[in-house]
């Protein structure tokens, strides 16, 4: 990873931003808070001295036990994390942002967590947050046109939840 | 519509008003490259407005792989793009190979060379012929299959598949070469040589293909860069960027000590070490035609890599090695790799608890990305142009649905 | 014919007359399916060799000759299907509409000399005409077919195909204006000798003109690089997308008989009709041309020859098609209204100044036959009797009897 010392400018232009941070890893990783996201995904992409002009990948992980028993021995507290690759094109380098979210908002089930879209910042993320949002249910706040984009339109829940149950029948065709 | 006709000249040939009206495109139309569906709004000829629906060959491999061992998942890596599975396989592989930390040996090394870039060879030719599909013209798709069918029969000698290979997997390959087989390879390369002047008589100089492709669907480098847009589609529109060359040093690692120039143009000019056509008067960067000649810039530079990897796997003494075990334990952890394949950059993620099994496995489709763009590339296009820019995308519905 | 069976056996008039008329029509519907056939089988040997592959090899033996006749065998036993919405009269007769231009167009089509259903005296103008009339099932088909991309290939259609009436009739009128004659029996005999008496070889401006009408013609029969109205990857099938079956092999029999029909035409036009490039007859000492008392046998070889022309035709027009990509609907209006009329009327004043300056072309003592015409043409602006005068000198007596009393 050329060049880390972006991260203290980060730090310094948008207050609050980075909660976390790994940059020693395989693939370095700040984390960001939800709510500064939209305004550091603008800050890197225009301000930054490295320009992450690209955005190739937005992937959610839900992080859930769904094994009682293995549930009991894990470290961390169930949440959705997504997570966005982005790569300079001046620069060849590439960074890696995290965001936790919870996997309900306000932990109702059923109400999708919120995170603010970057779409304005890169056109690309259009397809990969509808992607996110119709596999594994996150809302984008600020979209354009968040719908499911690889499921039909009528398909129930989140595949790539964990908690995800098959239906047993779709339009009369046997799920499982 | 006022702007389109503002923007477009050619359109001021058309200026009877209709009525605008919606057709769909797809997903069972002949030159959709498999189940894509269009949605045009057009008014008369002109499409004002094109959107994709894709999703018709879904079936969230990335589900199945939080179900199955890295090197289970292979085989559905082959089913993403089903035209170049053996780059799909060499991703996949590379990934968890760098989350592991482990390096296969250097024979292997050549040998993932050999047979990707052979494979991106026969992706290319699928991608010249379809084109002419699209462009309507039927004959240059049967001399791309015809070459490309030797391709696969070297392919089946080596793995027992002509489509699926599953042939690289994590930490090595499933089998060494069958004795004989570099010589049928270089035999190929050989006879295949010459005829890809067959092909750029055929198409590439073609004045009726020229007409059809340059200067349109223009993508300017901003805009490639904003959508995501990688590999042939990126560097058409002239942003030199290959990640053979300029990806992440596990897998440039492939490539050390190869030559080869990234096929792009650069003041004006593509790499000239070989007897290209010179680029037509009304060809513009960024424009269909570019992107159609960049693949064809890649096969010869395939071509190239192929013969020196031929020499240095020969050379090569020791063993092959043998791949990783089935249920190999993963550390726990992350990492992300992209890596060139003939669609443009595919990268793949894998995130781990400390399982044989991932906790998460994703893949970031370079045709989605690649596609996302098509929408801007149509607005205000005629309708045949649509499938010409969307050939010179050279989509694969298996890996943009997944 | 018709007074061979009036005189010799005594029929009563309009019986024979109209026992001819249903002869003539039964030969060249045959003509017509049986050509059909035959370049259909052509076509996909031709294409398969181009593309390297065998094309058809086992129905009926050898060659895979009868592979045309299974297809049509699949074709009459597949189910005849509408879509919903369609208009169902209209629907049902388009393709009858096709047809029928394209049969009836071969009615005033020479096949040698007097071989022809209905010797005409505006038989090009009748014959361009009435292929002009084939848009109209093909604008019928995509109207009713109630699918938009049925109305689209109808529309491309129509802009196409007037478009290029209008270069199309230019090229013709030229060797109209050679032979100084509408009748394509004549014009095809005013040809006769040397292949340097065809028209094609008359100036250098004919020269070029017929290219423009081969181009103009090609699009006129919808094949490619014109074949916007059924390009299969932006239209799926253009107007027949929704014809299955006999329906829509009808659609290809008027394809492919418009393909033989334009070919023919050139070939009359241009290229000497059914003169052979050595005057064979005259050679042999039979007759001068292939006129007055020219056995049938002369007759048989002047049918073969022009075959051979239009089927010469027919195969560059597959050559094309499986060649060359697919114009845009755009740069297809860009040829006919930019290039080919512009040219095709340069060349047809070409034409003018070069009779009124060289009549007899370049090499003394060739197009003796047209030159006669044209100066009788010239000086007495058109008379249709001085044109009759020398045309007439090549027509059997019972024909003169007609011709004088019409």
């Amino acid at each position: 990873m050329r060049g880390t010392d972006f991260v203290t400018e980060l730090e310094a232009a948008i207050e609050g931003a980075v909660i976390g941070r790994n940059l020693e890893t395989l693939d370095p990783w700040l984390e960001i808070s939800p709510d500064k996201l939209l305004e550091t995904c603008r800050w890197l992409k225009e301000s930054c001295e490295i320009r992450f002009d690209g955005l190739q990948c937005i992937t959610a992980i839900d992080w859930l036990e769904t094994d009682p028993k293995k549930a009991a021995k894990v470290e961390w507290e169930p949440h959705t994390e997504i997570v966005y690759h982005l790569w300079s094109t001046k620069a060849r380098a590439s960074l890696v942002l995290k965001v936790k979210l919870p996997r309900w908002k306000d932990n109702q089930p059923g109400q999708l967590p919120e995170v603010s879209s970057v779409e304005s910042v890169w056109r690309g993320a259009d397809w990969h947050e509808r992607e996110v949002f119709d596999l594994s249910g996150i809302q984008f706040l600020g979209h354009p046109d968040l719908r499911r984009i690889l499921c039909p339109e009528d398909w129930d829940g989140y595949p790539l939840r964990k908690d995800y149950e098959m239906p047993l029948e779709y339009h009369g065709m046997r799920g499982r | 519509m006022s702007q389109i006709l503002d923007e477009d000249q050619r359109i001021i040939e058309f200026d009877v008003r209709t009525d605008e009206m919606l057709v769909n495109m797809g997903p069972q139309h002949p030159s959709t490259h498999g189940v894509l569906r269009l949605v045009l709004r057009t008014d008369g000829e002109i499409v004002s407005e094109m959107e994709p629906h894709i999703g018709y060959l879904h079936r969230c491999a990335e589900k199945i792989g939080e179900n199955l061992t890295a090197r289970q998942w292979i085989p559905y890596t082959d089913r993403m793009d089903y035209l170049a599975a053996m780059n799909m396989n060499l991703g996949w592989a590379l990934t968890v190979e760098k989350l592991l930390r482990y390096q296969v040996s250097e024979k292997a090394r050549h040998l993932r060379v050999l047979i990707t870039e052979l494979n991106r060879i026969a992706s290319h030719l699928v991608g010249m012929g379809a084109y002419g599909l699209d462009l309507g013209t039927f004959s240059p798709f049967l001399y791309a299959f015809r070459e490309r069918e030797k391709l696969l029969d070297l392919f089946e000698e080596v793995c027992g598949a002509r489509l699926t290979y599953s042939y690289i997997t994590v930490g090595g390959m499933t089998a060494d070469l069958p004795p004989g087989w570099l010589q049928r390879c270089e035999a190929f390369l050989d006879q295949f040589e010459p005829v890809i002047r067959e092909y750029h008589t055929l198409l590439t100089t073609n004045a009726i293909f020229v007409k059809r492709t340059a200067n349109i669907g223009v993508l300017s480098p901003e805009m490639a860069i904003d959508y995501g847009c990688t590999g042939p589609v990126l560097r058409g529109s002239g942003v030199d960027i290959d990640l053979r060359r300029d990806g992440e040093s596990i897998y440039t690692a492939m490539y050390d000590g190869y030559a080869f120039e990234v096929a792009v143009m650069k003041n004006g000019h593509y790499p000239r070490d070989h007897e290209y056509p010179a680029v037509p008067r009304d060809a513009v960067l960024g424009d269909c035609w570019h992107r159609f000649f960049v693949r064809m810039l890649e096969v010869v530079q395939s071509m190239d890599l192929v013969r020196q990897s031929i020499d240095r796997y020969s050379q090569c003494k020791g063993p092959l090695g043998e791949p990783l075990k089935l249920a190999e334990k993963l550390p726990a952890g992350d990492a992300y790799l992209e890596t060139e394949c003939p669609k443009g950059q595919m990268g793949f993620y894998v995130v781990s608890d400390g399982t044989p099994i991932p906790w998460r496995v994703r893949a970031r489709s370079s045709a989605f990305s690649n596609l996302a763009v098509s929408p801007e590339l149509c607005r205000g296009c005629l309708i045949a142009d649509v499938p010409a820019v969307i050939g010179s995308l050279d989509v694969v519905m298996g890996e943009i649905d997944r | 014919m018709a007074e061979f069976l009036i005189e010799t056996i005594g029929l009563p008039v309009w019986l024979s007359w109209t026992a001819i008329a249903g002869l003539s029509a039964f030969l060249i519907l045959n003509v017509i399916a049986g050509g059909a056939l035959v370049f259909i089988w052509a076509e996909r040997k031709i294409a398969a060799r181009i593309q390297d592959r065998l094309g058809p090899t086992r129905t009926g033996g050898r060659f895979g000759w009868l592979q045309s006749l299974a297809d049509g065998i699949k074709l009459l036993a597949k189910e005849d299907l509408m879509p919903d919405g369609a208009d169902a009269l209209l629907f049902r007769i388009a393709p009858y509409v096709s047809f029928c231009a394209s049969f009836c167009a071969f009615i005033a089509l020479p096949f040698a000399f007097d071989v022809v259903g209905q010797r005409l005296n505006v038989g090009v103008f009748f014959v361009v005409a009435v292929l002009g009339l084939e848009v109209f099932g093909v604008i019928l088909a995509g109207y009713a077919s109630a699918s938009k991309w049925s109305l689209f290939g109808a529309m491309r259609e129509a802009a196409q195909v007037v478009s290029y009436e209008v270069p199309l009739g230019m090229c013709v009128v030229v060797p109209v204006m050679l032979a100084g004659s509408m009748d394509l029996v004549t014009i095809g005999e005013k040809q006769a000798g040397w292949a340097s008496n065809w028209f094609i070889f008359h100036d250098p401006f004919t020269f070029i003109i017929f290219w423009v009408y081969y181009t103009c013609a090609l699009a006129s029969v919808n094949r490619a690089p014109f074949d916007l109205a059924e390009a299969e990857s932006e239209l799926v099938a253009g107007f027949h997308t929704e014809y299955s079956g006999l329906r829509w092999s009808f659609f290809f029999m008027a394809e492919y008989g418009s393909m033989f029909l334009v070919s023919a035409l050139a070939a009359i036009l241009f290229l000497g009709g059914w003169n052979g490039p050595v005057p064979v007859s005259k050679l042999l000492g039979l007759s001068d041309g292939m006129a007055v008392n020219a056995p049938y046998a002369l007759r048989l070889l002047g049918c073969v020859n022009l075959f051979l022309k239009a089927a010469v035709g027919v195969f560059v027009m597959m050559w094309i098609r499986w060649t060359l990509p697919r114009l845009r609907i755009d740069q297809v209006m860009t040829t006919c209204l930019k290039y080919c009329t512009p040219i095709a009327a340069a060349m047809f004043v070409g034409v003018m100044l070069w009779q009124l300056f060289l009549p007899g072309g370049l090499v003394p003592g060739s197009f003796q036959n047209a030159a006669g015409v044209r100066e009788g043409w010239l000086e007495q602006s058109g008379s249709e009797e001085s044109v009759n005068k020398d045309s007439l000198s090549g027509i059997t007596p019972s024909r003169r009897i007609a011709e004088v009393s019409r």
